[in-house]
């Protein structure tokens, strides 16, 4: 998505505190900008955001909305709270329900003590799943020489599917189903290592936030992500237009 | 009128069971059973995962032996890779496989059965714990503490944690050993030593006390099974099978582990979770045969380490041929414990052992794979097959409680058949059928951190369902 190019300067508050914000940035770059912490899981420095978690909700005076601080852009005035009671709530449940739906089983899952959801759910203090789980029989994709998609620990955040299409240009993955019916997908739904778009460049691999997407070979608690590279690469890209 | 007496759950074991008695019109026992009461399904649940996982995934089948479950499991992946595993990961997961052994014999000999040995077997259950221990003989009770510490702390040191370390990969282990945490290891060679030597002298002064539990804790003619170096010495990670007769005779010896389908059936009880495997040439249930300490000492030619050496030369002159009580599991227990110790202190003096070639990398070459290693209670078979992308398709794990189904149930019926009488349960009676049963030490996997809390309800119930009797504890 195309921000619009201006630098006209905003003036609101954050939690009670006086922040300037450029027009062309969102209430979470202001935040992070501000020391301010507001939990996020899909958004992904380097590629567009697409508000799809929902765990980056914000409240805002006058609405009675809650709003994702990632594609929320600052205006003159606002008030925006990013931690109450009623936000910490709203949080843990998406968090419960992402748990519910597949299997995360922390425990034997190649990213443990690395994976962002885990993290996520220490932060936000949730010692126990509220829902009953599904325990939905999920397969595990090993047919790619390189990676492997295990779609039980999948929270459908779309950061493959943006890092592949944006960055790479290849745009294997995508997105079928709805709900809970929902799956990540290579080219025309077919096994990975058959995808012929795929360089295995494996940037996709990199950004997943959990065990989704990891190396072939390692073991538990083993698969470590750098994500770095990311905003590198986008910046030189820019830079060469 | 015959009456059937239940001890659920057996109590100080590792994992839910019970014991049915069955006594005849006369009071006397008639059939005595050991059912295991808890359904895991672990061989079904990992199907279809990637088989790196295998090795941290099944040490979550127990939280007191998880490392055995690590090494048979990393034995297994190695041999879908198909590779040789650089000799310092063989030694480091050696010492960490020690260290399980030394922490599990360590629970078994001072948690779970010493008050029994120190107290009596009629003592009050109220005083039949480590608590008991300690007031009455305060250094039993701080030997064993230290020990069990002292080994879980050689397992944190290598693997990072005590619990569940998630060290042991597929090809060797994932980091290399320091030579600060070596030292850390080494610095309690010496005390470790010292308290098991101690132990052992208290050991041998006790036992002559227990004659009628010598004489009944399952002591019958049985096989006995376990791996050995290729020169016949105690060997826990590498070695081939070897399996004795009650005489001490070697019935088959350097046995390739991998075939063990070849000659080790396993059947299916009506009334147990617990299967019973047995030796095939005799069949069900004539094969029925015995392995952890007492089988591993029973079979040995030599233990292979000094100290160790001297304490196994004086066990073997308890009986002509093989030790055939199995309470003598708890003496075999401590030569183990002994053996562990000195031979960690070898591997860490080893040259190389700090070496950083310490996995080998490679994508699975073969689809069938089997890791046999000795668990703390006795041979532990992990096989696996999995499919050309690397994905389980099946497994199977034959645990090392399993192997001893058949001689706990006969145990448990010789123990009733000798203590147990008449229409009145006493308590001391039942605690020797379980007590038996602890000789064994079996993992029964997992969740004993509850079990000091539970009530033990025994009943005694008419043909009709009436209760008869009833005694209740905790």
């Amino acid at each position: 998505m195309k921000r619009p190019f201006k630098t006209r300067v905003r003036t609101l508050k954050i939690d009670g505190i006086d922040v300037g914000a450029r027009e062309d940035e969102t209430i979470l770059e202001l935040a992070q900008e501000n020391g301010i912490f507001i939990p996020t899981l899909c958004h992904l420095e380097g590629v567009h955001d697409i508000g799809a978690c929902r765990l980056c909700l914000v409240e805002i005076k006058g609405t009675s909305k809650l709003l994702p601080a990632c594609m929320t852009y600052a205006e003159e005035g606002m008030e925006v709270i990013t931690d109450s009671e009623r936000l910490t709530a709203y949080r843990r449940q998406v968090l419960d329900l992402l748990f519910s739906e597949r299997n995360h089983v922390c425990a034997v899952c190649v990213s443990n003590g690395h994976c962002e959801l885990q993290w996520l759910a220490e932060k936000l203090g949730i010692s126990h799943v509220g829902v009953p789980y599904l325990y939905p029989q999920l397969p595990v994709d090993a047919s790619h020489s390189f990676y492997t998609l295990d779609h039980n620990r999948c929270v459908l955040c779309a950061r493959c599917v943006r890092v592949c299409d944006e960055i790479e240009g290849a745009h294997t993955w995508d997105v079928t189903g709805r709900g809970v019916e929902c799956r990540v997908i290579s080219d025309l739904n077919q096994p990975w290592g058959t995808a012929d778009s795929c360089t295995r460049c494996g940037k996709c691999v990199q950004v997943c936030p959990t065990g989704a997407l990891f190396s072939k070979g390692k073991a538990v608690a083993e698969m470590t992500k750098r994500r770095e590279f990311l905003p590198y690469l986008q910046q030189m890209r820019e830079g060469r237009r | 009128m015959s009456q059937t007496i239940t001890i659920d759950p057996v109590t100080r074991i590792e994992g839910h069971s019970k014991i049915t008695i069955q006594l005849d019109d006369a009071g006397r026992v008639s059939s005595a059973r050991f059912h295991v009461t808890q359904f895991r399904g672990f061989e079904k649940l990992v199907e279809g995962r990637p088989f790196h996982e295998m090795p941290s995934l099944t040490a979550r089948v127990c939280g007191i032996c998880p490392v055995s479950h690590l090494i048979a499991s990393a034995k297994a992946c190695d041999a879908l890779l198909a590779v040789q595993i650089p000799p310092t990961a063989v030694m480091l997961r050696q010492v960490l496989n020690l260290a399980q052994i030394l922490q599990s014999h360590a629970l078994s000999f001072f948690h779970l059965s010493s008050p029994d040995l120190l107290l009596g077997m009629d003592a009050d259950p109220a005083n039949r714990n480590l608590f008991g221990v300690a007031a009455q003989n305060l250094d039993l009770a701080r030997d064993g503490i230290w020990l069990r510490q002292y080994g879980q702390e050689i397992i944190a040191l290598l693997g990072g944690k005590r619990i569940h370390p998630a060290w042991v990969v597929p090809g060797g282990v994932s980091n290399p050993l320091t030579a600060d945490r070596r030292d850390t290891m080494l610095a309690g060679v010496a005390d470790a030593i010292a308290r098991i030597e101690r132990t052992l002298e208290w050991y041998k002064e006790v036992f002559g006390h227990f004659d009628a539990e010598i004489r009944t804790f399952a002591n019958f003619p049985s096989l006995f099974m376990g791996t050995v170096t290729r020169d016949g010495e105690l060997e826990m990670y590498d070695g081939n099978l070897r399996i004795v007769d009650a005489t001490g005779r070697i019935v088959a010896d350097q046995v390739n582990p991998t075939t063990y389908a070849d000659f080790i059936g396993e059947a299916v009880e009506p009334d147990s979770y617990l299967k019973s495997p047995y030796y095939k040439p005799l069949g069900y249930p004539d094969g029925i045969y015995r392995v952890g300490p007492l089988a591993r000492l029973n079979l040995i030619d030599r233990v292979g380490t000094p100290l160790a050496d001297q304490e196994w030369a004086e066990f073997r002159m308890l009986e002509r041929g093989a030790t055939l009580s199995s309470f003598q599991y708890h003496y075999a227990r401590l030569i183990e414990m002994l053996f562990c110790v000195e031979k960690i202190a070898a591997f860490l003096n080893h040259p190389d052992i700090l070496s950083d070639h310490v996995r080998a990398r490679a994508e699975p070459n073969r689809t069938e794979g089997i890791g046999v290693s000795e668990a703390p209670r006795g041979t532990l078979f992990h096989h696996y097959k999995i499919d050309r992308k690397g994905l389980m398709l099946w497994a199977n794990m034959v645990i090392a409680t399993g192997h001893n189904s058949l001689a706990m149930n006969k145990g448990v019926y010789q123990v009733a058949r000798h203590f147990v009488r008449g229409e009145k349960i006493e308590e001391g009676m039942l605690n020797r059928v379980e007590a038996v049963i602890r000789t064994f030490d079996p993992c029964l996997s997992c969740s004993t951190h509850a079990f000091g809390q539970m009530p033990m309800r025994i009943q005694l119930l008419a043909p009709d369902g009436e209760v008869l009797d009833e005694v209740r504890q905790g």
